[in-house]
């Protein structure tokens, strides 16, 4: 119904896309820049051949490093009886059973074999190969071809992609968030396209991404930012149409009491939109540091100026320290549009921000969970879900306990996701043998509307269930 | 109200969630004249409901009180009717990411069963996604449409009454995404394929027993399907607690200094902020084998 040749376009690797590499379970994402040199997986290779083919395509790195895509899946010659063994009571593993050394695998590397044909080579140069059972045998290919493949998938990224991808190359960066907890995160916190959701994270940027994309471009997104500016390398990987960007906001918490406050006033012209610098260094408003270092050291300010006057005559001079003037015009422009800019964001996300009746909380972040949350929950309306996720599960016990006692909230819980992967073969079927260990801890509740008045000793706030304290003292006990 | 959109205050029509304290909680249809009677006393619609905000405090006819939330996939899943064993929260929102349901997906779904996934399906979806979802009992059938109306999603989902293993989904090459929670996954595995995008798409299979896994494994690598994978996922729950540990007494520090009129004062015991594991947790709910259908 929807398969015409306009649909594919869609569907196919344009140059400047963001994509993700993909051999076995290794990711990366890249951008598609045409003569730029790609490494991956202790390959390097162009990425020019991938521009105009489906996503989903397997290339083959070959010779000077260029792509070339595969033909699709040739269903492996499995069905031919080959020889093989029963057990393995007569193998000796003493290493001399493969006859090709190191040397002739990189030999045949450089005749161009490609990773099947070496694999092919290894089998035959096996002495022992015919005497390993099927099983023994397929696991032995499945182990040589991960080793000598020298295949890449290019896929489009997704939250699911770029999670794994994170997860298992840098998982220090996003604070050891595994997947299956983000993706508990985004469906307990209801994120939803039309909402108002906001995030505070030090993730990179991924669970900023990962929301951005179950918002599909409806609805607003604000993300809260500690320090001088958002962080949202991770976002850039999703690959976002660009119009997504519009519904995206930025506020800095330094900030947030005074909005609370009803204090900030974002019309004054000296606000900053920084945390830290306390008032008026303009200087320090724009994002370009470097051009600040130069102004501090490369062009002479007021008094080196005067100076300067005072002694020199010479014509070439003069000429240089008018441009240098020009130069400093313009960067002095060119600042006080960027702080204009800074100045109307600040604004339109604090107008976003203001009714406090924002949709959804979503907090993953290096930072103590509880005064972010005890914060950041002030803005949500009530009735809304709000998801905090922590590395650790102690500053969520301290997190609950404050909730608890502050009301606000109710269906609070504690929880964390245990994953567990299979291998699903004839006969041979098994969890893996290694599995995560953790994968962080969330908070998750609803706010309610609070009263006036704070009612503590209401009877249907059931905190910890008397009758479970008691059983607990009584075990001490015994 | 929708299920798909929050609003501010409750209308006639809407459902909302009764909340009754600590995970006890009932959905209710609001309705002009009605009344809910629950443990704290009854609730009147249309003074203590209709025109209230979400979220709002409800003091019910005894005196106690409720609070009255707006519904969501997640309070839904908790609180349907069950006409058949449902899928719950953890095991739908790894579904969600790893089928990369999004704004504007169109997934293919049998069996519908209660519509505990459906609805998280319509959530993610919207609006401009859609829903195409196949069960075989007509009465169930009949029941998910009337839901999906009743919540305001009908214009998102077309509900088919047939058998997906024979007649497939009724709709070819539109779907990214195929979910199966059927007794025979293998046998509509051709059918998810012809459902799908030519460019591909994403399917998992939901199964509680791992023949059934294998049996799905063995189809999808048969009809072409890449990055097959089969996990399962369960949810720890911490309960906080404060914990009251007594400390031994070993006896006097310095046996041999003169005891005094007033005994040195001790702690008797020490208060603890943990957590403590749920007496019983679930241990099994299926197997989620995902896979690529990659494109031809």
């Amino acid at each position: 119904m929807a398969d015409n040749g306009d649909d594919d376009s869609q569907h196919r690797v344009n140059e400047g896309d963001y994509v993700v590499l993909k051999r076995g379970d290794i990711y990366k994402a890249v951008q598609i820049q045409k003569k730029k040199k790609t490494v991956f997986e202790k390959q390097w290779f162009f990425l020019d051949n991938a521009v105009g083919e489906l996503y989903g395509t397997t290339f083959e790195v070959v010779t000077d490093g260029k792509l070339q895509p595969r033909k699709p899946k040739h269903i492996e010659s499995s069905a031919d009886a080959k020889e093989a063994g029963t057990d393995n009571r007569n193998i000796q593993d003493d290493g001399k059973s493969q006859k090709l050394t190191r040397d002739d695998i990189e030999t045949l590397k450089e005749q161009g074999l490609n990773g099947q044909e070496i694999v092919q080579q290894l089998i035959e140069n096996s002495t022992t190969f015919r005497d390993k059972t099927e099983f023994a045998q397929e696991k032995y290919i499945k182990k040589k071809k991960k080793k000598y493949e020298n295949s890449v998938m290019v896929l489009r990224p997704s939250c699911r992609i770029l999670a794994m991808m994170y997860h298992g190359r840098e998982p220090g960066k996003i604070c050891h968030l595994r997947y299956d907890t983000l993706a508990q995160m985004l469906t307990l916190g209801n994120i939803h396209a039309g909402s108002k959701v906001l995030v505070f994270e030090t993730c990179a940027g991924l669970v900023l991404g990962a929301v951005i994309e179950r918002m599909g471009g409806y609805g607003s997104v604000v993300q809260m930012y500690p320090g001088g500016g958002p962080v949202r390398a991770g976002v850039e990987s999703f690959g976002f149409p660009s119009h997504f960007h519009d519904t995206l906001h930025e506020f800095p918490i330094c900030h947030v009491n005074a909005l609370l406050a009803g204090t900030l006033d974002t019309e004054a012209k000296d606000i900053d939109t920084n945390a830290g610098q306390a008032n008026g260094d303009k200087s320090n408003l724009t994002q370009t540091d470097p051009e600040k270092a130069e102004g501090k050291g490369g062009s002479p300010d007021t008094e080196d100026q005067s100076m300067e006057t005072s002694t020199s005559t010479d014509p070439a001079e003069d000429k240089e320290r008018e441009e240098r003037e020009k130069r400093r015009e313009i960067r002095a422009q060119e600042k006080i549009v960027k702080t204009e800019e800074k100045r109307k964001k600040l604004s339109a996300a604090a107008g976003v921000l203001k009714g406090r009746n924002a949709d959804g909380l979503v907090i993953a972040s290096r930072f103590h969970p509880c005064p972010v949350l005890l914060g950041l929950i002030k803005f949500l309306a009530p009735s809304r879900p709000f998801v905090v996720y922590s590395q650790y599960k102690e500053p969520l016990i301290e997190c609950y306990s404050k909730l608890r006692e502050q009301g606000g909230a109710v269906s609070l819980r504690l929880t964390d996701s245990w994953i567990r992967h299979y291998q699903v073969l004839p006969n041979r079927t098994h969890p893996m043998l290694l599995m995560s260990g953790g994968g962080g801890y969330i908070l998750s509740g609803t706010t309610v509307a609070t009263d006036t008045t704070k009612a503590k000793t209401c009877s249907t706030t059931a905190e910890e269930p008397a009758a479970k304290r008691l059983k607990l003292t009584e075990t001490t006990e015994g | 109200m929708s299920f798909v959109e929050y609003s501010e205050f409750i209308q006639e029509g809407d459902v909302a969630i009764i909340f009754l304290g600590h995970d006890s909680m009932m959905p209710v249809k609001v309705q002009q004249g009605s009344q809910t009677q629950t443990r704290y006393g009854v609730i009147r619609h249309s003074k203590d409901l209709i025109g209230q905000r979400f979220g709002t405090k409800v003091t019910c006819g005894k005196g106690g009180w409720v609070y009255v939330l707006h519904p969501t996939p997640e309070l839904w899943t908790l609180n349907l009717p069950h006409r058949t064993q449902i899928l719950y929260t953890t095991d739908i929102a790894n579904i969600t990411m790893m089928l990369e349901l999004k704004p504007a997906s169109v997934v293919c779904e049998s069996g519908t069963g209660s519509g505990s996934l459906s609805h998280a399906i319509l959530r993610t979806i919207a609006p401009t996604g859609h829903l195409h979802t196949v069960e075989f009992h007509q009465q169930r059938a009949e029941k998910a449409e009337e839901e999906f109306r009743e919540h305001r999603v009908g214009h998102l989902v077309t509900v088919r009454n047939q058998d997906v293993c024979k007649e497939g989904f009724g709709v070819t090459g539109v779907a990214d995404a195929v979910f199966l929670d059927i007794p025979s996954p293998w046998e509509a595995v051709q059918h998810a394929k012809n459902a799908m995008k030519r460019q591909g798409g994403r399917l998992c299979s939901f199964s509680p027993c791992i023949e059934q896994v294998q049996k799905t494994c063995a189809a999808l690598a048969d009809e072409g399907f890449e990055e097959i994978s089969t996990l399962e996922v369960l949810l720890k729950v911490h309960d906080v607690r404060t914990i009251t540990l007594p400390l031994p007494d070993f006896g006097p520090d310095r046996p041999l200094e003169t005891p005094t009129d007033t005994p040195v004062p001790s702690n008797t015991s020490v208060l603890c902020k943990t957590t403590t594991p749920p007496r019983e947790m679930a241990g099994h709910t299926g197997y989620l084998t995902f896979a690529t259908k990659p494109r031809v």
